[in-house]
């Protein structure tokens, strides 16, 4: 075997903290070949950005590299000067980050971006540079270079930007490009189209590709080789299809066991990771009578008296007739008519009593914007909404004490901004009793927000902390038990788990399922991934664009999608097959 | 973009016209503007006549039209004070106020800037000495920083006029400062004082803005691709502080000409604020509602400049801009 293009030994890196050193890495070797894509997965706080940011010798201060070597090919990168070490970036390493919306200097063209990259590394006229830059744009797929190089960074879509990212990347023909999550921001369909790009590049122009990313599909589908990563150790690391088709490692086959596939139905996720043990220090604190028991049978007895007749109704929770949506541009004139973006286009479905429905669509197909009429957020245009057999005014309609507020609750996506960090546990769980009245004076609030938030599976402890207190997952869990002490008979959940590592996500639509089993929650379950709305839905509707493009069972869906659309969606959605 | 400043003029429209109403309403109803204008010992068929005369028996809306008649065309009326017109009293001091506000502005951003950026990257004894000194400069109100230089330059050591303008040179009706050596050693110790709150301001917002940008993924792009550091820091991270500290020192620099009162008084500069100081004083109403007008006007200019600037600086509100 010849000199690999890229070798790490022993590394460790460290970060000083006030209570003494945390070793972010420890003890991490790896190889790159040149051409090789060479995946780097694990969840967040594993400590792959950080080796990312290790080989390139960007580390965040205070952190430094406390042992070990990083070789590229005959360079020992940490025997570096500063100097030469910022000269050797973008020459040899090169690097692509996720968010192309963030990574492009907004005010300048990609031209002035292109050709000072390229000026930095070669001597070159600004002529040669700029032809060099539409060649480079060409190469990276980006249709019309020669005109396209004089936009600005927010006049490109997001896939078309990500193609910019890589033709700086590319710019100055590096031999190791590290691509920290390259495609997490984008739709399947533009993920494919990148993913394809930098196969092409490994292959033809032998770049090495460190491949940082927490998606399993897109490590199955283009990576080599693959290391997997846990708290900053290796745990794991070998051929892709081996690690990923037969694991060895505890850790990774808990991984794999958590990872949603796009073929087959579980009813639930066995064999997950447990939540590391050592961030529990609980001891034992209770609210006198409080449990899991007592939360679900209040729950369960408010149903009850409310529907007193046994006979199960038997029309659709949830129905939706022709919805319009239009938004129009916020400034309106008085010399021009209105014209507006038309966000959802006659849709019509319904919902049935205590089943999911799942609602899958690339970025801007509408998805969010139907959640949102339907809990009264936004208005629509034309059309009606009924909610369990009587209509549902529209938002601005509906008054604050209409009962279908309590009845339909919603879950966000994004746990770190749908709590409030102002407020602690305890005030945010018990405002929903406070706003709908629930069951007069007798009513012990706390009692039951810690019996709810057993329910949950979170400690009881937790009311007196504050959000910020805790991880992405535990943080969708309170935002879970909010929603629940409101009694709801329609939950909304607007991609609760795409903020969430894999094995977080599975707890997480464990308990959903869980949740809707028990109390015979009606769920409308909104997801761009189709891997995890498969576990999920029984019933799926795909938006595009605003228009329905097909309403369809789940399994007849995902066995034989009618629509050319859902065929598409499908194909691209990253998936494990070839591992199997 | 003409049809954005067309349209931000239109709106400047009502911001002007609701001030001149203030305006209008100081003049008219604080106090009697008769009462105010003659003597003790004037009857009462006197002064009914100057009230007729005067159009103040008029109803208030033809009173309104006709004050702001006057004052788009120009004709501010007569000060109670000095009986001189108002116009040309403010004609004769908006240069002195204007040329030290400019200078204020000019040492503010030439020190704040650079000072700010340097803060933002580095960290050591220089960044430290600069925060706190500054920090000092800014707690302390303006007129004790005043007095202090004028102790220390114009009583200890001597060596800079603390008082008024100093030699100016003619230029039509504007006088200037600028032109001799004098009028700039006048300058300094005024301008360093009315200067140093902006500085400080400014200094700290760049800081701050800067730090923000430098966590960027562009910024950190941009590294990871080698660019220089000076360039990143300079050509990349620093037209991106631009925007927010555009708009607060455009604020700023309004406030400076408008309450440059404190300094002017202090130094005995015979600018506006001075002026509006002794109207004050004298209660000349006139005065004081077409110095608000006025004021008003300078900010609503300062603010379309910002404007302005925010189209040459940002590509995106251009777009923006034009697709609205």
């Amino acid at each position: 075997m010849n000199q690999p293009l890229l070798n790490i030994t022993n590394l460790t890196v460290k970060f000083p903290t006030r209570f003494g050193e945390f070793t972010a890495i420890d003890d991490v070797s790896l190889t790159i070949q040149p051409g090789e894509i060479h995946g780097l997965v694990g969840e967040s706080g594993a400590g792959k950005s950080t080796i990312g940011a290790a080989i390139i010798g960007l580390l965040q201060s205070p952190g430094y590299i406390a042992n070990g070597h990083v070789q590229l090919m005959d360079v020992d990168l940490r025997k570096l000067s500063p100097a030469d070490y910022h000269r050797l970036r973008g020459n040899r390493i090169s690097m692509i980050f996720q968010d192309p919306q963030t990574s492009l200097n907004p005010l300048l063209t990609i031209a002035d971006q292109l050709v000072e990259t390229i000026q930095q590394h070669t001597p070159m006229s600004d002529s040669d540079a700029r032809d060099h830059a539409i060649q480079l744009l060409d190469e990276t797929g980006i249709p019309n270079p020669a005109c396209r190089i004089d936009s600005y960074p927010h006049q490109f879509s997001g896939g078309m930007r990500q193609r910019v990212v890589i033709a700086l990347a590319l710019c100055t023909n590096p031999e190791l490009i590290i691509a920290d999550e390259p495609t997490t921001a984008l739709d399947v369909a533009v993920q494919k189209q990148i993913l394809q790009l930098i196969q092409q590049l490994a292959s033809q122009r032998k770049v090495g590709f460190l491949l940082i990313t927490h998606d399993i599909g897109v490590i199955a589908e283009i990576t080599h080789r693959v290391t997997v990563l846990r708290n900053g150790r290796v745990m794991e690391a070998g051929e892709t299809a081996q690690v990923l088709g037969a694991p060895t490692h505890e850790y990774t086959q808990a991984l794999m066991a958590a990872v949603p596939r796009l073929n087959t139905k579980l009813d639930r996720f066995h064999n997950i990771v447990k939540d590391d043990p050592s961030a529990e220090e609980e001891d034992e604190w209770d609210v006198p009578g409080a449990s899991a028991q007592f939360a679900s049978d209040w729950l369960l007895g408010k149903r009850n008296t409310e529907s007193k007749t046994d006979v199960p109704s038997t029309h659709p929770i949830l129905e939706v007739n022709n919805l319009d949506v239009i938004f129009y541009s916020n400034q309106p004139s008085w010399f021009r008519k209105r014209t507006g973006f038309q966000a959802l286009n006659n849709i019509s479905f319904k919902a049935e009593q205590g089943k999911t429905l799942g609602v899958v669509g690339e970025s801007g197909s509408g998805k969010s914007t139907l959640a949102k009429a339907i809990v009264g957020l936004v208005d629509p245009a034309t059309g009606t909404l009924s909610f369990d057999g009587e209509a549902l005014p529209p938002g601005s309609k509906r008054s604050r004490q209409h009962p279908s507020r309590r009845r339909i609750q919603m879950v966000f996506q994004d746990p770190y901004s749908s709590l409030n960090n102002r407020r602690s546990v305890e005030a945010i769980l018990t405002e929903p009793l406070k706003l709908y009245g629930h069951g007069g004076r007798n009513l012990d609030s706390r009692k039951l927000a810690a019996s709810v938030l057993d329910l949950v599976e979170m400690p009881q402890r937790s009311l007196t902390k504050y959000p910020h207190q805790f991880s992405g997952g535990q943080r969708q869990r309170i935002a879970v038990a909010r929603a629940l002490i409101a009694q709801p008979e329609f939950l909304i959940c607007d991609e609760p788990t795409s903020a969430l590592d894999v094995s977080i996500q599975a707890q997480m639509l464990n308990l959903l399922k869980d949740l809707q089993t028990e109390f015979g929650l009606s769920i409308l379950f909104i997801s761009h991934n189709l891997a995890v709305v498969r576990q999920m839905a029984d019933t799926v509707v795909v938006l595009k664009d605003g228009e329905m493009v097909e309403y369809a069972e789940s399994e007849t869906f995902f066995t034989s999608p009618q629509a050319e659309y859902s065929q598409l969606l499908l194909n691209e959605t990253p998936s494990l097959a070839l591992l199997e | 973009m003409l049809t954005f400043i067309a349209r931000r003029l239109f709106q400047s429209l009502f911001v002007m016209l609701a001030v001149s109403l203030l305006a209008f309403t100081l003049f008219r109803f604080v106090g009697d503007p008769v009462a105010q204008m003659v003597g003790q010992e004037t009857s009462i068929e006197d002064r009914e006549r100057i009230r007729e005369e005067l159009g103040l028996n008029d109803p208030v809306h033809e009173q309104f039209f006709r004050f702001s008649k006057n004052l788009v065309t120009a004709n501010f009326g007569y000060s109670y004070r000095t009986r001189q017109p108002i116009g040309e009293m403010i004609l004769s001091r908006l240069p002195a106020t204007l040329e030290l506000g400019f200078f204020s502005l000019i040492i503010s951003l030439l020190v704040g800037i650079p000072a700010g950026v340097y803060t933002a990257i580095k960290t050591g004894f220089l960044s430290t000495t600069l925060l706190i000194t500054t920090l000092v400069g800014i707690s302390i109100p303006t007129f004790v920083i005043g007095i202090a230089l004028i102790y220390v330059f114009g009583v200890q050591l001597n060596v800079l006029p603390v008082f008024g303008r100093g030699e100016t040179v003619q230029l039509g009706w504007w006088k200037t400062n600028y032109l001799t050596v004098d009028g700039w050693r006048s300058l300094i110790l005024p301008a360093v004082t009315l200067g140093i709150y902006q500085l400080t301001l400014t200094m700290r917002l760049v800081r701050s803005e800067m730090q923000d940008v430098i966590k960027t993924d562009y910024i950190k792009f941009a590294m990871a691709r080698g660019i220089n550091y000076r360039s990143v820091y300079l050509h990349h991270a620093f037209r991106n502080t631009l925007v927010p500290v555009i708009t607060i020192v455009g604020l700023q620099f309004g406030g400076i000409i408008a309450f440059s009162i404190v300094t002017e008084s202090v130094f005995q500069w015979p600018g506006m604020g001075l002026l509006f100081l002794d109207s004050i004083r004298y209660v000349d109403i006139p005065v004081m509602s077409v110095y608000l007008v006025l004021i008003a006007f300078i900010f609503v200019l300062i603010n379309l400049l910002v404007d302005i600037l925010y189209f040459v600086i940002d590509p995106r509100v251009r777009d923006r801009r034009q697709g609205a």
